[in-house]
């Protein structure tokens, strides 16, 4: 009979390995005082999204106070053409940035990421096929296929992410093909089919697991491009729309008065560039810690 | 080397008719034509009159026949008229192409003799003061999006410096000064991500050759560090870098779109957009189509460049 405390100790030691490995990843992480910073600056933009409403002193697309107002201890970064309070609109912004990067890029991951497996794991005519298709994809300028897609879609937030989400899923679709190549052959794969393992439990338990390294470092870095291409196509006027306080948005609009009120095209510019940084700097120390080919090089 | 050549530029037409396939169907699967854009909101015009329009545009043709005569057309050097104004488009491309050609190649020029000087640097000297800043530009490279920076030059341009760019475009076959003057600012932000992308590519790259045994061996038979870098190291990181430098082009067209509207410049941008606003599809398939191809073609070269940098892939 088998004792409830032999149970957990069973279960402690089936789960010990990846404990100790997410540990390892960790302290590979700490030595990296550029992806802390990056990881530091996300959360960071993630609390200020998270408690917009807490922090931000107006409301996002309230009038408070005259138009074009310079900044002032009552409204620090100043108010735009419509009177209303840059820095409520600026912190709102977060927002509207993380969710845009959140479902593109899910969505990128998942279309990309399910094509790039079916080529990977089946190989033959599925493989040609399906990759010729990327390649043909990836024939077409990426920003411009995503300005086509989001203004024939009709301008609108959720259009915009539909535009960017296609437009980077053949990545991903690459990128997993080519992990799931590699791992294809290796003798775990090989003995979990020796004992009758299916498709999807094989691709669900033994190669998902051992290629997620490189999709978390891939996902990091695009979550950068996505919220960078939310921000050109919704200054473009084909994202976001007003009154939605979308940083690209805002400097779209408040380009026309800058040089009466710089204020108005300064503050969504930084916050932009600051998240992006975040996202790019913590992917580079995720590769740092994460892709054994240069960890062993450190 | 010839065979070789032709194998690649085989590869180019079935990338091409796929290309234009997929503009091709996704204009006509996403929703409303050029006639809904015109005549959708008036109540005065009735289902009959808008499919006679419709009929008079070619719009009610079956798909097959029309993607036909789009192709057909091409192949004789014309890609329709605009819908909306009447005009060639081919025309159009033929003015509006070469500013959006000119500055996508200054742009990759200016990227390359930046990054890739400052890449190798950065590998030789790992760790040091010129690594950590070189890496610093990279990231801030990446993270400026060319549309503020623009922006913020603009800015600063008109109201410190009382300059602004001049309006007129002018050809560099024209006037080579004038036309430099209005398009080394714009080349210059847009060639600053690219140049970010080739600086950390070309670094990887030379890292990783530079751990390699025939640098060790190039050391030891008493080479010196520029004979090492320049015959040994530098060729072998090359390929890599060459690929990003392909990708990086056509990130340039997607980009020029956007500072050709912050500095009105003449290219395909306003084209482009226009016609997409008002669902031009000859305006907006020829127009992409035709940046496809020249994306297809840089990356083409970027092809055989690979077989004059390693000869292994000329003979593979």
């Amino acid at each position: 009979m088998v004792s409830p405390s032999a149970t957990s100790e069973a279960a402690a030691l089936a789960i010990a390995p990846p404990r100790r490995r997410s540990s390892a990843f960790l302290r590979s992480l700490r030595r990296n005082p550029l992806g802390i910073a990056g990881l530091s600056i996300i959360v960071l933009v993630a609390l200020v999204a998270i408690f917009a409403p807490l922090i931000s002193p107006y409301g996002p697309t309230e009038q408070v106070a005259r138009r074009l107002l310079e900044p002032s201890p009552e409204y620090i970064l100043g108010t735009d053409e419509f009177g209303r309070d840059i820095l409520s609109r600026v912190i709102y912004g977060s927002r509207i940035s993380l969710y845009v990067g959140l479902v593109s890029v899910s969505l990128a991951l998942i279309v990309g990421g399910t094509l790039g497996m079916a080529a990977g794991y089946f190989g033959g005519t599925t493989d040609t096929l399906l990759m010729r298709l990327v390649d043909i994809i990836f024939a077409i300028p990426s920003l411009v296929l995503a300005i086509v897609i989001a203004g024939l879609l009709g301008p609108s937030l959720t259009n915009a992410m539909i535009a960017i989400g296609i437009v980077y899923a053949p990545i991903y679709a690459r990128l997993v093909r080519g992990e799931v190549l590699a791992v294809r052959n290796q003798l775990y794969v090989e003995s979990a089919r020796a004992t009758g393992v299916g498709h999807l439990g094989m691709i669900a338990r033994h190669i998902l697991p051992n290629i997620t390294a490189p999709l978390i470092i891939q996902t990091t870095l695009m979550l950068s491009t996505a919220i960078l291409a939310e921000a050109a196509l919704s200054f473009l006027g084909l994202g976001t729309q007003p009154p939605e306080p979308s940083w690209g948005t805002m400097l779209g609009s408040g380009r026309r008065y800058m040089e009466l009120t710089p204020w108005v095209a300064v503050a969504p510019g930084i916050a932009i560039v600051i998240t992006v940084l975040g996202f790019n700097l913590l992917g580079d120390g995720l590769r740092d810690a994460l892709d054994p080919r240069l960890r062993g090089s450190e | 080397m010839s065979r070789y050549l032709l194998q690649r530029l085989v590869l180019v037409i079935p990338t091409l008719i796929g290309t234009s396939l997929i503009v091709f169907v996704l204009l006509r699967l996403l929703p409303g034509d050029i006639v809904d854009i015109l005549f959708g909101g008036d109540p005065q015009v009735n289902q009959q009159t808008l499919d006679q329009i419709r009929e008079s545009m070619g719009l009610n043709k079956p798909f097959l026949l029309q993607y036909g005569e789009w192709v057909g057309g091409l192949l004789r050097g014309e890609a329709g008229v605009s819908m909306r104004t009447g005009l060639s488009v081919s025309e159009s491309i033929v003015r509006s192409m070469p500013v959006t050609m000119q500055l996508a190649i200054m742009a990759i020029l200016f990227a390359c003799l930046a990054a890739i000087p400052m890449g190798v640097l950065s590998a030789v000297r790992r760790n040091g003061v010129t690594d950590l800043i070189t890496r610093l530009v990279g990231l801030i490279g990446l993270s400026f999006p060319a549309f503020w920076l623009a922006t913020m030059f603009l800015l600063i341009s008109s109201t410190v410096f009382r300059w602004v760019p001049p309006l007129k475009w002018v050809a560099p076959w024209e006037d080579l000064g004038r036309n430099m003057q209005i398009m080394i600012v714009p080349a210059l932000l847009l060639g600053l991500q690219p140049m970010a992308v080739i600086m950390r590519m070309t670094r990887a790259s030379m890292l990783e050759v530079l751990g390699q045994d025939y640098i060790r061996t190039a050391y030891a038979k008493g080479l010196r560090d520029r004979a090492v870098l320049a015959g040994h190291a530098l060729q072998n990181a090359f390929i890599p870098v060459l690929t990003v430098i392909g990708v990086q082009f056509g990130a340039l067209m997607g980009g020029s779109v956007i500072i050709e509207q912050i500095f009105s410049l003449p290219g395909v941008a306003f084209f482009l957009l226009s016609g997409i606003y008002n669902r031009d599809y000859p305006v907006v398939q020829s127009t992409v189509l035709f940046l496809s191809l020249i994306f297809i073609l840089v990356n083409l070269a970027v092809d055989l460049l690979y077989g004059y940098v390693d000869p292994r892939i000329r003979y593979g």
